[in-house]
C-alpha cells in the first residue's frame, strides 16, 4: 500500500512545489520592487514629506494636487511636455512614414540603408544627447555650419535661444526615433498582399484614391502602434532633454522664469531629489502624469479596436 | 463588349517560356475557357490579357484598338482573382463601391447601381459584412459584384472558384454561367478543371507546356483532340490511347488482338503513317460497348460503380488496361473473360512519332 502511495505522493508534492518555485520569487520581487514603490508614492503624493528627513510624512489630503493642478509653474511643464508631445510625435510619423513608402520597394542596397537608417535608434540617449550638444554648438557645431551660416556670431544658438531650443530637442528625438515609426510603418506596407493593389488598378484607381483607400487603412493599425508607443515615451521626455540643455533656457514669462525645456519628468526628478527632495509634491506629479498617459493610452487603444473592427 | 484578340503574343522569364507565341480571338459576348493543368500559361495569357503582366512580344487588341502597353485601368475590364482580393478592411458595400468611387460617379448612382447587383447575386443580406466574415462562395459573390459594378467591356476569372469548397463550386459554376447570359459579356475564364472548362464555356483552348493544344467547342475538344495530350486530359477518365501497329486496314493490338479499321479511316492513315506502321488508336470509354462477338478480347481487372452506370478496366495484356462504360445490369466478376466492340463513328487515331491526332477529312 504505502509502495503505492509514496511515489504518487512525492510526485504531487513536486509539481507543486516546482511551480512555487519558480512564482514566489518572482511574486516576491514584483511586490518588493513595483507594487510596494507604486502603493507607498501614493500614500506619500497625500503627504508633506521629504525624503532626506527625518520627519515622519504627514497627511495633508488633496495639497500636493491641488497644488501641482492650479500652480502655473508646474502648469508650464506640462504645457511643455505636449507641445513637445504634439510636435516630435507628429513629424516623427511624417518622416518615419515618408521614409518606409520610400524604401517599401527593394531596390539594390536597400537592405543596407534601411540597417544604417536605423542606427540613432540603438545608441544611448545619453551619448546621443552629449553629442547633439556639440553639433548645436554655434561655433563649431556643423548643424549651423550645415544650414549656411558661417559666422559664429550670427548663426542661431539653438540650444540657449528660447524660441530654438525646444525644437532642438525635437529634432533630435526626430533624428533618432523617426526610424523607429520607419520600421513599424514598413513592417506594416509590407503586410499588404500585392493582389489588393492588382485589384485597384483593375478597379482604375488612381495612385491617390490607392494611398488613401487601400495603404493608409491596411497600415492603420501599425502607425497607430507607432504614435502610441511614441507619445508615451515624449510623455517621459527626460534623458534627451538632460543631455541636451538641462531644461533651460529660461525665459522671464509675467513675472516667472520658466525653463523653456523643462518637461515634466525634468521638473520631476528635480522636485523628487535633493537639494529639494520634496517627496510629497513629486509623488503627487508623478501620478499626474500616470493618469495623463493611461488615459492617452486608452484613447489610442480604442482607436486602433476601431480601425480594427471597423 | 469587346472582341479580345491576341496576336503572336508571348511571355518568357529569363530565357524560358511561360507562353510560346501564341495567336487567338475571342469574340464579343464568347465565354472562352484557357484549361490546362498548373504551369501551363494560362493564368500567365490571362494577365497579359488584364494588362497586370506585361507581354514580351506580340499584340493584344481590343476591337481592334492596340492596347499592349495600357495600363489594366485603361483596358476596361473586370478581374476576378481565384483568392478573391477583397479589400479586407472594407465591408461587402464598400468594396463593390470602389470601381465607381475610384471613378468618381455621383454617391445617389453610386448606393442604386451597387443594391442592384447586390440583389443580382444575392448578397443584400450580407452588405456590411467584412470578408473576413464571409464564407468562401460569399466572398466570391462579393467579388463578382465588384467585378459586375461597373459593366465592363471584358470579363477576366483566374480561377474563381478553385478556392471554394465542392458543394459551393457547382451552384457558382451555374450563377456564373448564369450571369454570362444575363450579361452576354465577353469572358475569357482560367481553369485547370476540365468538367468545369467543359459546363462552361463556349469554347475551350486547351494548353500545356506554354503552347495553345487545342482550340474549339467543348464537343470538339471532347470528340476529336488534336492530339495526345487533349485526348488524355479531357474526359475523366481521358480518352483510352492504345499503342498497336496497322497494317493492311487491320490494327494489331496487344493481347493477340486485331481490330478492323472503318473504312473510311484507310485514306487519312495511308496518308500520316503509311500502308504499314506505328499508330495509336482512341476511343472514349462510352465508345466500346461489351458484346460476346466483340473483336477485342480481355480480361477484367476491376470495375467501379458510379452510381448510374459501371466502369470496367479491362486488361488486354499486363501492361494494357482500358476503361469501359457498361450498363449497372450486369455482374461482371474480376479475372472473367469479356469482350467488346467499338462505335466505328467514335474511334479515333494518332500518330504516334507526332502525338497528332489523324483526320478523316485530310490531315491540316
Amino acid at each position: 500500500m504505502s509502495s503505492y502511495s509514496q511515489p504518487t505522493r512525492r510526485r504531487h508534492l513536486g509539481d507543486k512545489r516546482l511551480i512555487q518555485m519558480f512564482i514566489i520569487p518572482t511574486v516576491v520581487l514584483l511586490i518588493l520592487m513595483n507594487v510596494f514603490p507604486l502603493i507607498y508614492s501614493l500614500y506619500l503624493s497625500f503627504t508633506e514629506y521629504s525624503a532626506i528627513n527625518p520627519t515622519p510624512p504627514e497627511w495633508v489630503g488633496l495639497d500636493n494636487y491641488k497644488k501641482v493642478l492650479s500652480d502655473n509653474l508646474y502648469w508650464h511643464n506640462f504645457a511643455v511636455t505636449g507641445r513637445y508631445a504634439l510636435i516630435s510625435v507628429s513629424l516623427q510619423m511624417i518622416v518615419g512614414f515618408g521614409l518606409a513608402m520610400l524604401l517599401k520597394e527593394k531596390f539594390k542596397g536597400s537592405g543596407l540603408l534601411t540597417t544604417l537608417i536605423l542606427v540613432p535608434m540603438m545608441l544611448s540617449p545619453a551619448v546621443v544627447g552629449a553629442f547633439w550638444k556639440n553639433i548645436f554648438n554655434p561655433s563649431f557645431g556643423i548643424f549651423d555650419q550645415f544650414l549656411g551660416y558661417s559666422d559664429p556670431n550670427t548663426a542661431p544658438e539653438w540650444l540657449g535661444d528660447p524660441d530654438l531650443a525646444l525644437w532642438a530637442v525635437v529634432i533630435v528625438d526626430v533624428w533618432m526615433w523617426s526610424p523607429f515609426v520607419m520600421l513599424l510603418s514598413l513592417a506594416g506596407l509590407s503586410a499588404i498582399p500585392d493582389y489588393l493593389y492588382e485589384a485597384a488598378a483593375i478597379d482604375r484607381a488612381s495612385a491617390w484614391f490607392q494611398f488613401r483607400r487601400i495603404t493608409l487603412p491596411q497600415v492603420m493599425p501599425l502607425l497607430l502602434i507607432a504614435v502610441l508607443f511614441r507619445t508615451i515615451e515624449a510623455f517621459k521626455q527626460f534623458d534627451l532633454v538632460m543631455g541636451l540643455t538641462g531644461g533651460g533656457p529660461s525665459l522671464l514669462q509675467g513675472t516667472q522664469a520658466v525653463n523653456v525645456t523643462e518637461t515634466v519628468s525634468v521638473k520631476l526628478f528635480r522636485l523628487a531629489m535633493p537639494p529639494q527632495a520634496q517627496t510629497g509634491l513629486s509623488s503627487a506629479m508623478a501620478y499626474v502624469v500616470l493618469v495623463i498617459i493611461i488615459a492617452i493610452s486608452n484613447l489610442y487603444i480604442r482607436a486602433l479596436n476601431k480601425v480594427r473592427e471597423g | 463588349m469587346a472582341t479580345i484578340e491576341l496576336i503572336n503574343v508571348e511571355k518568357k522569364f529569363g530565357s524560358s517560356y511561360a507562353v510560346k507565341p501564341m495567336n487567338m480571338t475571342i469574340h464579343s459576348g464568347e465565354f472562352v475557357v484557357l484549361l490546362g493543368p498548373s504551369g501551363c500559361g494560362k493564368t500567365t495569357t490571362l494577365r497579359m490579357i488584364s494588362g497586370l503582366e506585361a507581354v514580351t512580344d506580340g499584340q493584344i487588341l481590343f476591337d481592334g484598338k492596340d492596347v499592349t502597353w495600357l495600363h489594366p485601368s485603361d483596358r476596361d475590364i473586370a478581374f476576378v482573382f481565384q483568392f478573391f482580393a477583397l479589400y479586407s478592411h472594407m465591408t461587402a458595400r464598400e468594396n463593390i463601391a470602389f470601381p465607381l468611387q475610384a471613378q468618381g460617379e455621383p454617391r445617389d448612382s453610386i448606393r442604386k447601381r451597387v443594391e442592384e447587383v447586390a440583389k443580382m447575386l444575392r448578397i443584400e443580406h450580407l452588405m456590411n459584412a467584412r470578408p473576413g466574415g464571409l464564407s468562401g462562395g460569399d466572398q466570391q459573390r462579393v467579388a463578382l459584384a465588384r467585378a459586375l459594378v461597373r459593366r465592363p467591356a471584358a470579363f477576366l476569372m483566374d480561377e474563381p472558384l478553385g478556392a471554394l469548397d465542392a458543394e459551393f463550386r457547382e451552384a457558382m459554376r451555374a450563377e456564373i454561367k448564369r450571369l454570362h447570359i444575363e450579361q452576354n459579356a465577353t469572358t475569357v475564364y482560367v481553369t485547370h478543371d476540365q468538367i468545369e472548362a467543359m459546363a462552361m464555356g463556349d469554347r475551350v483552348v486547351v494548353m500545356s507546356a506554354a503552347v495553345v493544344q487545342q482550340n474549339g467547342t467543348p464537343a470538339e475538344v471532347y470528340h476529336d483532340p488534336a492530339n495526345l495530350f487533349v485526348a488524355k486530359f479531357i474526359g475523366s477518365p481521358g480518352m483510352n490511347l492504345i499503342q498497336g501497329h496497322y497494317a493492311d486496314g487491320k490494327v494489331a493490338l496487344p493481347g493477340d488482338n486485331r481490330y478492323t479499321v472503318p473504312a473510311d479511316w484507310h485514306t487519312a492513315i495511308h496518308e500520316a503513317i503509311g500502308r504499314d506502321g506505328d499508330i495509336i488508336l482512341g476511343f472514349r470509354p462510352e465508345a466500346a460497348h461489351i458484346s460476346a462477338s466483340g473483336p477485342i478480347a480481355t480480361t477484367v481487372y476491376t470495375t467501379d460503380l458510379h452510381g448510374s452506370y459501371t466502369m470496367l478496366h479491362l486488361e488486354l495484356d499486363r501492361d494494357t488496361i482500358v476503361d469501359v462504360r457498361a450498363g449497372r445490369g450486369t455482374n461482371y466478376p474480376i479475372g472473367t473473360p469479356a469482350r467488346f466492340d467499338l462505335d466505328p463513328a467514335m474511334v479515333r487515331f494518332f500518330d504516334p512519332k507526332t502525338e497528332a491526332a489523324i483526320h478523316k477529312g485530310g490531315n491540316p
